[in-house]
């Protein structure tokens, strides 16, 4: 699937919600479920510092797509963080640089992403493009 | 008498909904809320009388000029200074605070102590390590203990001749630890000490007299007093002021210039280069004006009420932990609930239209004392109520069945 469809089918998933309550508790369950990143990537180096929450991000390439695993020690942070790494996960370097993040918005998490919010998500969707950046240099 | 409900319909902002909810806004030691009377000042300020000030021949410099002394002479008053020249209006407490560590560059030499506290809000610390930095002299550190007070018998022990000066907060952010300022000011004195206090904290809820206390140097925020952000002050004593050299150069400082010198104004135009926030200093002293009519009794009675209220309250929640346990303290309360991370309470509260701090405060070695990454700060104001309280314990609540 490509990203827009991956993206719309988060979308579609997130319309049957009627409040933020369950669109909340639905974040914190995938957070809670996903084991997202192996340990040894857990290191000081993959840390993304936001001013609160610390995310870790990690990037490998696979054939000629990228697989990112992530993770959160705040679990509203996870749960956002499984959503975007649905999205972007195993995809070519390219379709990664040109994705854009609105569908954040449109599943009503949109403050999550501000860049005002000291929660480190930001930094890290600029991180996992860089990554592409990088990656997509290595393909040509 | 006082009456919350009609001390609240001073302050607009707290009849706005916040994603939906009525806006519970327990932030106050990040910044207070704005009375109408001191926007009113704001207002008519740049509607009447807006000048430069201290410059000019014509009527309306005069007035603008008369207005911001006379905001001076406010906070003279409120701290009971001596003299009004001993108030130096400022950007804000970090802004007084870099001012005397910058004075002081002149004064220290290699193997001079500055004592700071553990309680320190980091930013605070930072003009400390640099004045070490360019003079040499070392920085040392009164360690707190599990209940967030300053340990005193390892402060009188860090004290010698070396001494030059000792920085404390009079309240601290993170946990609400009233420190205990006049003992240190005494024993810092009994060795030729100078003695600094960040009162940002403290000014919300204590009326500091700086005679009393026999303190060097005071400093605070106007933005934690009801008052606008951007304007703070400096309390110096006389002599200290003439001893410290001038911060920044610029207009209002000099008193006459040629190339080849400059002879300095007197105090205490002297430290205050450039064109100030007049609008704002005007308004400081509008803001005394206005938690001094409710009477700083008043407001340290009822904010003790809500605090132990909350106390309680919040307590009751399974798994809930306070942290800053001092029997001296003000209304602030900082807790984790059991593993979860602030900032997902936070965030949960948030969307319950309940404004609290998460993180570490800026106040990272506390963390790292207590082994936290940080916690949920909820801190009252004299406008808050119990029903809000109740509204924060049923959100915490929400919050841990969420999350947990
Ligand atoms: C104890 C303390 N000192 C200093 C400051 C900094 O104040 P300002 O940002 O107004 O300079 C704060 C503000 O949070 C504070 O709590």
């Amino acid at each position: 699937m490509t990203i827009e469809d991956i993206q719309n089918e988060i979308i579609d998933e997130f319309s049957m919600f009627d409040d933020w309550e369950e669109r909340y508790q639905y974040m914190i369950d995938l957070g809670k479920d996903l084991p997202l990143i192996d340990d040894q990537y857990k290191t000081e180096s993959n840390i993304i510092k936001g001013c609160q929450s610390k995310v870790w991000v990690h990037a490998e390439m696979k054939g000629d797509k990228i697989t990112f695993t992530a993770d959160s020690d705040a679990i509203i942070t996870k749960g956002i963080i499984a959503i975007l790494i649905r999205a972007f996960s195993d995809q070519h370097p390219k379709d990664i640089i040109d994705a854009n993040t609105d569908f954040i918005d449109k599943i009503g998490l949109k403050e999550h992403l501000s860049p005002t919010r000291a929660n480190g998500l930001v930094s890290m969707v600029k991180q996992l493009k860089m990554y592409a950046i990088a990656y997509q240099t290595q393909l040509n | 008498m006082f009456n919350v409900q009609d001390i609240r319909k001073d302050f607009p902002i707290l009849s706005r909904k916040v994603n939906g909810k009525p806006l519970v806004y327990f932030d106050n030691a990040a910044t207070s809320q704005t009375p109408q009377q001191v926007i009113d000042v704001i207002v008519d300020y740049y509607t009447n009388y807006n000048a430069n000030i201290h410059r000019g021949v014509h009527t309306l410099s005069q007035e603008a000029t008369d207005l911001y002394e006379q905001a001076r002479q406010k906070v003279q008053t409120h701290f009971n200074a001596k003299f009004s020249h001993e108030i130096i209006l400022t950007s804000g407490t970090t802004h007084s605070i870099n001012l005397v560590a910058n004075g002081f560059s002149s004064l220290l030499k290699k193997g001079d102590e500055i004592i700071v506290s553990a309680l320190e809000h980091h930013s605070n610390i930072v003009p400390w390590q640099m004045l070490c930095e360019r003079t040499g002299a070392v920085l040392k550190v009164i360690p707190m203990n599990e209940d967030g007070e300053l340990v005193m018998n390892d402060f009188n022990n860090l004290l010698s001749k070396n001494t030059k000066l000792v920085f404390v907060n009079h309240i601290s952010n993170a946990l609400g630890t009233i420190n205990p300022i006049a003992y240190i000011i005494e024993k810092a004195h009994q060795v030729g000490a100078a003695v600094l206090i960040d009162g940002a904290q403290a000014c919300p809820h204590i009326k500091p007299d700086v005679q009393a206390l026999d303190v060097d140097f005071y400093v605070a925020s106007a933005h934690k007093m009801c008052g606008p952000t951007g304007v703070g002050m400096l309390y110096g004593k006389e002599a200290w002021l003439n001893k410290l050299p001038p911060y920044q150069g610029g207009g209002e400082m000099i008193a006459e210039v040629t190339f080849e010198k400059t002879t300095y104004a007197g105090l205490p135009h002297k430290f205050e280069a450039g064109t100030p926030n007049i609008a704002g200093g005007v308004a400081f002293g509008a803001a005394i004006d206005y938690i001094n009519n409710i009477g700083f009794d008043t407001i340290a009675a009822y904010e003790n009420d809500l605090l132990d209220y909350a106390t309680e309250k919040l307590l009751a929640i399974e798994g809930l932990k306070i942290y800053g346990t001092s029997k001296n303290k003000t209304s602030v309360i900082s807790f984790n609930l059991e593993n979860i991370h602030p900032y997902d309470i936070g965030t949960i509260l948030d969307k319950l239209g309940i404004a609290v701090r998460t993180g570490h405060h800026c106040a990272q070695p506390i963390m790292d004392f207590y082994r936290i990454p940080g916690t949920v700060r909820a801190s009252f104001s004299f406008y808050n109520t119990k029903e809000e309280i109740d509204a924060l314990v049923e959100g915490v609540k929400k919050a841990k069945m969420m999350l947990s």
